[in-house]
């Protein structure tokens, strides 16, 4: 049986990649794709637990956040095209008009 | 209960009605029909034509020496003390109007030729745009007249003297559109304005000399007893206070005389009536023969009481009049004006009334007033009607051989014009030949008497002269009347002839209330006008009423026959010049033209008097407006204004560098100081989501760790 911490561990780790993938990288579609590593990592802690408690709860969390992702995909995608359409770029750092 | 019987108690109606006809049109006339105007306006003047008819007769039945009346409507200067040369005086001028022989006289003149040329223009102003504009100013112009005439007081009688200017202002300016028509009205309005002022500066005179204005004391019934000028002066008389000829008196009287040479347009403030023929007939019938002219005749006679004991002054009113007399008789001998011979002929017959009342005759005076009013208003009616006729032509070169074409203008005219010229047994003939009587027999100006009279014949001469010259050019001889406007001549309508018909009788009879002594016998009748108004001529040594009836009697009845055959002849030789010159040898005027170029060319011209004045006064007046003007430019404009501008602007300059580095400084000083300091606050904010990203990131490990060192510490 493998032990609750190594679920935990992955489940930094790959909250971390995620992490430091929507902080460092300029394309916006990859910090998507960060965003989606983040949620997984979640995913992972809770069926862990799940795991780990014997509960079920922990797993339709899981299952709902996967619906959450892929709901936040859409819009995110969608969000990011429109946004091509005006500025042609993907690119993070030239979306700056949240400072004006 | 009040005494008075009606008509003399409303005589403050006779004034008021015309007044409120007057307010009427100038309020409200613009909307009224032509028909209603003419109602309103000739049915208030009859109205009062009939109150003056009614208080004239209630007048006559009085008792000789009761008949004047005063009817004191309100106080008007409050009474209060006032510094006389004999100490302090209570003074007050009064609203109030007098009736008495003189006053009744005019308004019956003023109101019954005043009626008859209202009505007259009804048909000639019928055509005419601005007709309740006419009939406005003509009522106002009676109300006025009838102010002036009733006036119981001489600030009154100044209010309706003003009144009378500004009505033959706006008269004569009455087609203002005509620059020669407003010039006219203004040169009147100005040149009365000097005479006004040695009137205005004669009643403070009068003022501070006898502490009253008030004419006479005498006919007030409810009102409080007052001292007129004449009872102020009798008084002084008797107690040797004013001898005759003292200098105050004479000083008044010739002041007083100044404002009746401008409103009576004599030697040298005569230059405004031919101009005043701009105006449209009536009114030069009306205001400028029949009524305003003879004001200042009226005033002299009016206060004659101050004149009697100024035979310096009376001196001087009897020259100037003579002058005038000759001097405009001869200006009229070469006009080619219709209406402008017309006005030189009423100036001359002016001059002969302030002669008659010079040489110590007002009644004579106030006689000739009245008979000229009728005989000239209907020539100038008369003239209208010509005009009339030829479609507007004024220029007697233009007329000719009317005679038979308008049948009731020519013999009305006619019997005015010999009328004028003292044709006997015509209203002239009377009025004319007493003031020459009176000229050549008073004891006032006994030492010039000779002159005057020979003056007074001479200038009937050249009145009878200018008269049938104007007549034979208008009415006889070939007609020079233009192709085009020959068609067109027409008699005038009734309303226009009937006046003149009524004004004809006047000529005609209007002599008779005044038959001199020496042809009395044969009327019956003889110097009843002298009798009637005998009261109002004041008598100051008690037996000088004996002394000028002694003297009635005592004319030399031989020697007037003479005068009068003389004058009559004087008569016949104008108009017999006139017929030889300009009827049967056509040619002579051309020829004495040609003959005598520089005598002709002063005549025609009015002696250059125009052209003088304007040299003298005109330009002037016009160079100090130009001098005022330049000053008003260059230094009030150019020093005050613009220098002030100047100034302004260069301490501006000082404020605006204050406020752009002072006020403005201060304020962008501190907006600088903010910006340096939230220099690391806006550095957090890039703007890149990344950026954000990383600070949420923080956060949550900031917070995170803070959270599990709790943790830890629970756990432990």
């Amino acid at each position: 049986m493998v032990p609750t911490s190594h679920y935990l561990f992955l489940s930094l780790a790959l909250f971390t990649i995620g992490v430091v993938g929507v902080v460092t990288r300029r394309n916006v579609i990859i910090i998507l794709m960060s965003i989606e590593l983040i949620l997984n990592a979640v995913n992972i802690n809770l069926v862990a637990f799940a795991h780990l408690w014997k509960q079920v709860s922990g797993q339709v969390f899981a299952i709902f956040i996967i619906t959450d992702a892929a709901a936040e995909a859409a819009v995110g995608l969608g969000i990011i095209i429109a946004f091509f359409r005006n500025r042609e770029t993907v690119l993070a750092d030239e979306m700056d008009l949240l400072k004006w | 209960m009040n005494p008075l019987p009606y008509f003399l108690d409303h005589i403050w109606l006779i004034p008021l009605i015309p007044l409120a006809g007057a307010a009427l049109m100038l309020l409200f006339g613009r909307r009224l029909p032509n028909r209603a105007v003419s109602v309103i306006c000739v049915g208030s003047v009859f109205v009062s034509f009939i109150y003056s008819i009614g208080a004239f007769a209630q007048l006559l039945q009085r008792a000789p020496a009761d008949r004047v009346v005063q009817r004191v409507l309100f106080q008007w200067i409050t009474p209060g003390p006032v510094q006389t040369v004999g100490g302090l005086k209570g003074f007050l001028a009064e609203w109030g109007l007098m009736l008495d022989p003189l006053s009744a006289v005019m308004i019956l003149v003023v109101t019954g030729v005043g009626f008859l040329i209202h009505f007259y223009s009804i048909g000639y102003m019928g055509h005419e745009g601005g007709y309740y504009r006419f009939f406005g100013y003509m009522n106002l112009f009676m109300f006025s007249m009838l102010t002036l005439v009733l006036a119981n007081n001489m600030l009154l009688m100044f209010v309706g003297w003003e009144g009378v200017g500004l009505c033959s202002y706006l008269l004569i300016g009455f087609y203002f559109l005509r620059k020669s028509a407003a010039d006219a009205g203004k040169k009147a309005f100005i040149v009365n304005r000097v005479g006004d002022s040695g009137f205005l500066l004669g009643i403070f005179l009068t003022m501070t000399t006898l502490g009253t204005i008030t004419f006479s004391g005498a006919g007030r019934l409810d009102t409080p007893p007052i001292t007129g000028i004449r009872e102020a002066l009798a008084a002084g008389f008797a107690s040797g206070q004013f001898v005759s000829g003292a200098p105050a008196l004479t000083a008044i009287a010739l002041l007083l005389f100044v404002g009746a040479i401008g409103k009576s347009a004599q030697i040298p403030l005569y230059t405004w009536l031919p101009d005043a023929m701009e105006g449209p007939t009536p009114v030069s019938a009306l205001i400028h023969a029949a009524t305003m002219v003879t004001a200042g005749v009226y005033m002299v006679a009016r206060t004659n009481a101050i004149y009697q004991l100024a035979p310096l002054a009376l001196e001087v009113v009897a020259i100037i009049g003579a002058l005038t007399a000759i001097y405009a008789a001869s200006m009229g001998l070469m006009q080619n004006d219709i209406k402008r011979v017309l006005a030189y002929s009423t100036i001359s017959q002016l001059g002969y009334m302030f002669l008659a009342c010079g040489v110590g005759a007002y009644i004579a005076g106030i006689f000739h007033l009245m008979t000229h009013s009728f005989f000239k208003a209907l020539l100038f009616l008369g003239a209208g009607s010509v005009i009339h006729a030829l479609s507007g032509e004024q220029d007697l070169r233009k007329m000719g051989g009317l005679w038979s074409k308008i049948p009731t203008t020519a013999r009305t005219f006619l019997i005015a014009a010999l009328a004028l010229c003292g044709v006997f047994p015509l209203a002239g003939f009377f009025s004319k030949d007493e003031i020459l009587w009176q000229a050549y027999s008073s004891e006032l100006g006994r030492d010039l008497a000779g002159i005057f009279w020979v003056i007074g014949a001479l200038t009937a001469g050249m009145t009878a002269f200018y008269m049938f010259r104007l007549v034979f050019l208008t009415f006889f001889g070939k007609s020079r009347v233009p192709h085009d406007v020959e068609h067109h001549i027409h008699e005038s309508p009734r309303s226009m002839t009937v006046p003149l018909i009524l004004l004809a009788a006047l000529s005609i009879v209007g002599g008779f209330v005044g038959v001199p002594a020496a042809l009395g016998s044969f009327v019956g009748i003889s110097h009843y006008f002298e009798r009637f108004l005998e009261p109002v001529i004041a008598q100051y040594a008690p037996h000088a009423a004996e002394a000028t009836a002694a003297a009635a009697v005592a004319h030399h009845e031989p020697m007037e026959y003479l005068l009068m055959l003389v004058a009559l002849a004087t008569a016949g030789v104008g108009i017999w010049l006139a017929y030889t010159m300009y009827l049967k040898r056509t040619e002579l005027p051309a020829q004495l033209e040609a003959r005598f170029p520089r005598l002709y060319g002063l005549i025609y011209n009015k002696y250059y008097m125009d052209q003088i004045y304007d040299a003298l006064f005109v330009n002037r007046a016009r160079d100090l407006g130009t001098a005022l003007g330049g000053f008003d430019s260059k230094v009030i404009d150019g020093m005050g204004v613009d220098g002030s501008a100047w100034l302004t602007r260069r301490t501006s300059r000082i404020s605006i560098w204050y406020d752009t580095w002072i006020v403005d400084g201060l304020v962008n000083l501190s907006a600088r100081i903010v910006w340096m300091f939230s220099f690391p606050v806006r550095m957090l904010q890039g703007g890149r989501i990344s950026g954000y990203a990383l600070f949420i990131v923080l956060g949550i490990l900031i917070f995170l760790g803070y959270y599990l060192k709790e943790l830890r510490a629970m756990i432990r």
